[in-house]
């Protein structure tokens, strides 16, 4: 099952390495990864797309939670939460198409970026699924170049991901109730 | 005041109490030997090959809880270093490796002697730093030594630009460094342990099975406390090796693929499988659909990501080992098992440990196991280091430990050349007790140069060579899996053999090399024993000298092989115990 994990790190050199390296060294199936500063210039948020069974996904999140530089993991996949890409796609299209990819693109929400002489730039928002549609949609145009940032996320609500150790005080008790989830 | 890196660096190595410091000197750390060349707190041990300095460093920390650490110098050294961080990270050792690094400008240009040491370690440390800025040093340094040897202990790297070492700037190194993606659970959650000590309480078969873990917690007084309150017999996984002694009613020995038969019986038949620092690795589960198919299974550790990894756990327990232990043993009550006890012996009875004499009949030459178990009559309270293969598993099978820390063993990476390096290191950290290397003639020529660093440091280690001119683990397996193809594995195949040989003829040369000879070029002393009458005087003699490392030469049955033995990917109750595959 494809899983979306949300991470809070610290905003040090390799710490993109230290993740990618640990996917590809323990052999995990890692589809995404995009990582940007937060509103603190110390912490970084990465967002990540992995795949695996109930027991991989397990040892990852748990994995993830050994790096030194990893402050929390946060599973998305379970809770209410938004998703978003972004895709820029360049295609071929001659004067008398570009109607109808101007239409594509609407009903698609995309933005129009570039015009040239037989081709234009799109840009669209959202999730995985409705870029991968757009895409198809777009097939027959001849696609000369697609870009895609990877899956960003976050929760609904007001709740807030702490950095703050003092209010993860309750590692154990939480570590162990995973458990309990995970067994039960 | 404002000092250079290099005098940061010595400053931290004092405040964090360390007396013995293993290196290698290269370009780029000059600065910091030079520190050092007139520090008379810190001693500096000059190893012949950089892993020998990481082997020393880890054998001082295995042999003591104490973090070892060593300093290298770029490129090459460090990349030296690897094997032993790698070692060091599989069996949990809190070691602290610095490396020199090229200046900052110079890093990325293929500088020589450069190497992206902090890339190459990332998946082998527990953590890893490459100092950018000589502010971020005191920081660093000191967190560097948390990290080792804290939560579940392993090798730090820090890797030191030439620059950062020279550059003057603050002499502040923090007394304390709080890490907030870091933050270990000792503490035992308190229901767990009510659920552990009732499902102890129920069982009819309960086992306990003890990794290295209880050693690294400093936890064996508090479990041999719990095992005597329960009557809970007990196995354990080569790193648990003497968590009770090994002569104790309730110490079923090994488990795994050269374990005792009554441990593999114990744990395929229990009902609940008490798992404690342990990791249930390939080693010591067998097959996993067959492992421990009628227990429960109860599992603390430290790290979160030992529990359910490999088998399924119901009762996890994520916490120090000792102090879990001691939250729990109030709760913890005698149990009545005479009937598990009574089959355990008879399990007992049914297949001890003893040699199998070689398929071709003994040739007069030494046994391994009479070479061992006299070791351990004449130094029943040693420190053993042990290299990687069959002489690795004849001593945890003929070697009595009653002491915690006494066995040191590449566990999980399994690294030849680990022993003696080892041994020099906790001779160092124990002046006053005797630490033998068991070694095989393969293992030991893969970091023979540290006769050097044991001679004029004037270390009376012991390495026991058990010498079979082959090396044998591997042969083993060519002799029971791939039909006696000894493809590689006789360390004495010449030109004159021939061709596609297997086994020992009288072609064969007595040994190879003169293992006496070469003690004797390095300022040791050499000793050889080929009758069974001189393996005791050999080791009394050895006993004797207390100013020089000692090598005994100890010809074994050059294809005795290690029984019972499970069959790589077969179940642990699927043993053999001979040739014949019996």
């Amino acid at each position: 099952m494809t899983h979306v994990l949300s991470m809070l790190v610290e905003n040090h050199q390799g710490v993109l390495s230290r993740i990618a390296g640990l996917f590809s060294g323990r052999g995990y199936n890692l589809e995404s990864i995009t990582a940007g500063v937060t509103a603190d210039s110390q912490v970084s948020r990465i967002t990540l797309v992995c795949k695996g069974d109930d027991n991989v996904i397990d040892q990852i999140k748990k994995q993830l939670n050994k790096l030194i530089d990893v402050i929390k993991v946060t599973d998305l996949s379970p809770l209410p939460s938004l998703h978003r890409e972004l895709a820029l796609i360049k295609v071929r299209a001659k004067p008398n198409q570009r109607g109808e990819v101007f239409q594509v693109a609407d009903v698609f929400r995309a933005r129009v970026l570039d015009v040239g002489i037989d081709s234009m730039v799109l840009e669209v928002t959202g999730s995985s699924d409705k870029i991968d549609n757009f895409i198809a949609v777009l097939q027959p145009y001849t696609l000369r170049e697609v870009a895609r940032s990877g899956l960003i996320s976050m929760e609904r609500g007001r709740k807030q991901t702490s950095t703050q150790p003092q209010q993860r005080k309750g590692a154990s008790e939480k570590l162990n109730e995973d458990f309990k989830i995970t067994i039960a | 005041m404002k000092i250079s890196g290099a005098e940061l660096f010595v400053k931290a190595l004092k405040a964090e109490g360390v007396k013995h410091l293993f290196g290698f000197p290269g370009g780029v750390v000059i600065p910091v030997f030079d520190v050092l060349y007139s520090e008379p707190e810190i001693k500096v041990i000059l190893t012949r090959h950089e892993q020998g300095a990481v082997h020393a460093a880890d054998g001082y920390a295995r042999s003591t809880g104490k973090t070892g650490v060593c300093l290298v110098t770029s490129g090459p050294g460090a990349t030296n270093t690897v094997t032993g961080i790698a070692t060091a990270n599989f069996d949990s050792v809190p070691i602290v490796c610095f490396t020199g690094q090229v200046s900052r400008s110079m890093i990325g240009n293929d500088a020589f002697q450069e190497a992206d040491i902090v890339g190459i370690t990332r998946p082998i440390t527990k953590h890893n730093y490459l100092v950018l800025d000589r502010r971020d040093l005191g920081r660093i340094l000191k967190e560097a030594f948390t990290i080792a040897n804290s939560g579940r202990p392993g090798p730090v790297l820090v890797d030191l630009p030439k620059d950062v070492i020279l550059e003057k700037g603050d002499d502040e190194y923090p007394a304390k460094v709080s890490i907030r993606g870091y933050n270990p659970v000792l503490k035992g959650h308190p229901n767990q342990i009510k659920r552990a000590a009732g499902e102890l309480k129920k069982a009819k078969k309960p086992l306990f099975y003890v990794g290295g873990g209880i050693h690294i917690a400093g936890a064996v007084e508090v479990f041999r406390k719990a095992v005597k309150k329960t009557g809970v017999p007990v196995v354990h996984s080569l790193m648990g090796t003497g968590a009770v002694p090994g002569d104790d009613p309730l110490s079923l020995g090994m488990l795994g693929m050269h374990g005792t038969y009554v441990a593999n019986m114990a744990v395929s038949h229990s009902d609940l499988l008490f798992g404690i620092g342990n990791r249930f690795d390939d080693r010591a589960t067998g097959d996993l659909s067959k492992f421990a198919p009628e227990a429960k299974i109860v599992h603390i550790d430290q790290d979160p990501v030992s529990i359910s990894r490999n088998v399924p756990v119901e009762v996890p327990i994520v916490g120090d080992a000792r102090q879990v232990l001691e939250q729990m043993l109030p709760l913890l009550e005698a149990t009545k098992i005479d009937e598990w006890l009574e089959q355990l012996s008879s399990w007992r009875k049914e297949h001890p440990l003893e040699v199998q004499v070689g398929r071709d009949g003994n040739t007069g030459h030494l046994r391994p196991d009479s070479v061992i178990r006299t070791i351990c009559r004449v130094f029943p309270d040693a420190i053993i280091a042990t290299e990687v293969g069959q002489n690795q598993m004849w001593t945890s099978q003929f070697f009595t430990f009653r002491h915690p820390r006494s066995l040191l063993t590449s566990g999980g990476l399994g690294t030849m050349g680990y022993g003696f390096p080892a041994a020099i290191g906790a001779q160092f950290a124990n002046p006053d007790k005797r630490v033998i290397d068991i070694a095989g003639d393969g293992s030991i020529q893969m970091n023979i140069q540290e006769l050097a660093t044991a001679v004029y440091n004037k270390l009376p280690v012991i390495v026991a060579i058990l010498n079979n001119g082959y090396l044998g683990m591997v042969r083993q397996w060519q002799e029971l899996f791939f039909d006696r193809r000894y493809s590689s594995t006789c360390l004495m195949t010449g030109a004159e053999c021939p061709p596609q040989c297997k086994g020992p003829g009288d072609h064969c040369p007595v040994y190879h090399p003169d293992f006496v000879k070469l003690a004797e070029a390095y300022g040791a002393v050499g000793l050889r024993v080929m009758k069974d009458s001189d393996i005791e005087p050999a080791l009394k003699e050895a006993d004797r000298i207390k100013d020089r490392p000692i090598f005994i030469d100890f010809l074994v049955e050059r294809e005795f092989n290690v029984f019972p033995m499970v069959a790589p990917g077969a179940g642990n109750t699927d043993m053999i115990f001979s040739e014949g595959g019996e």
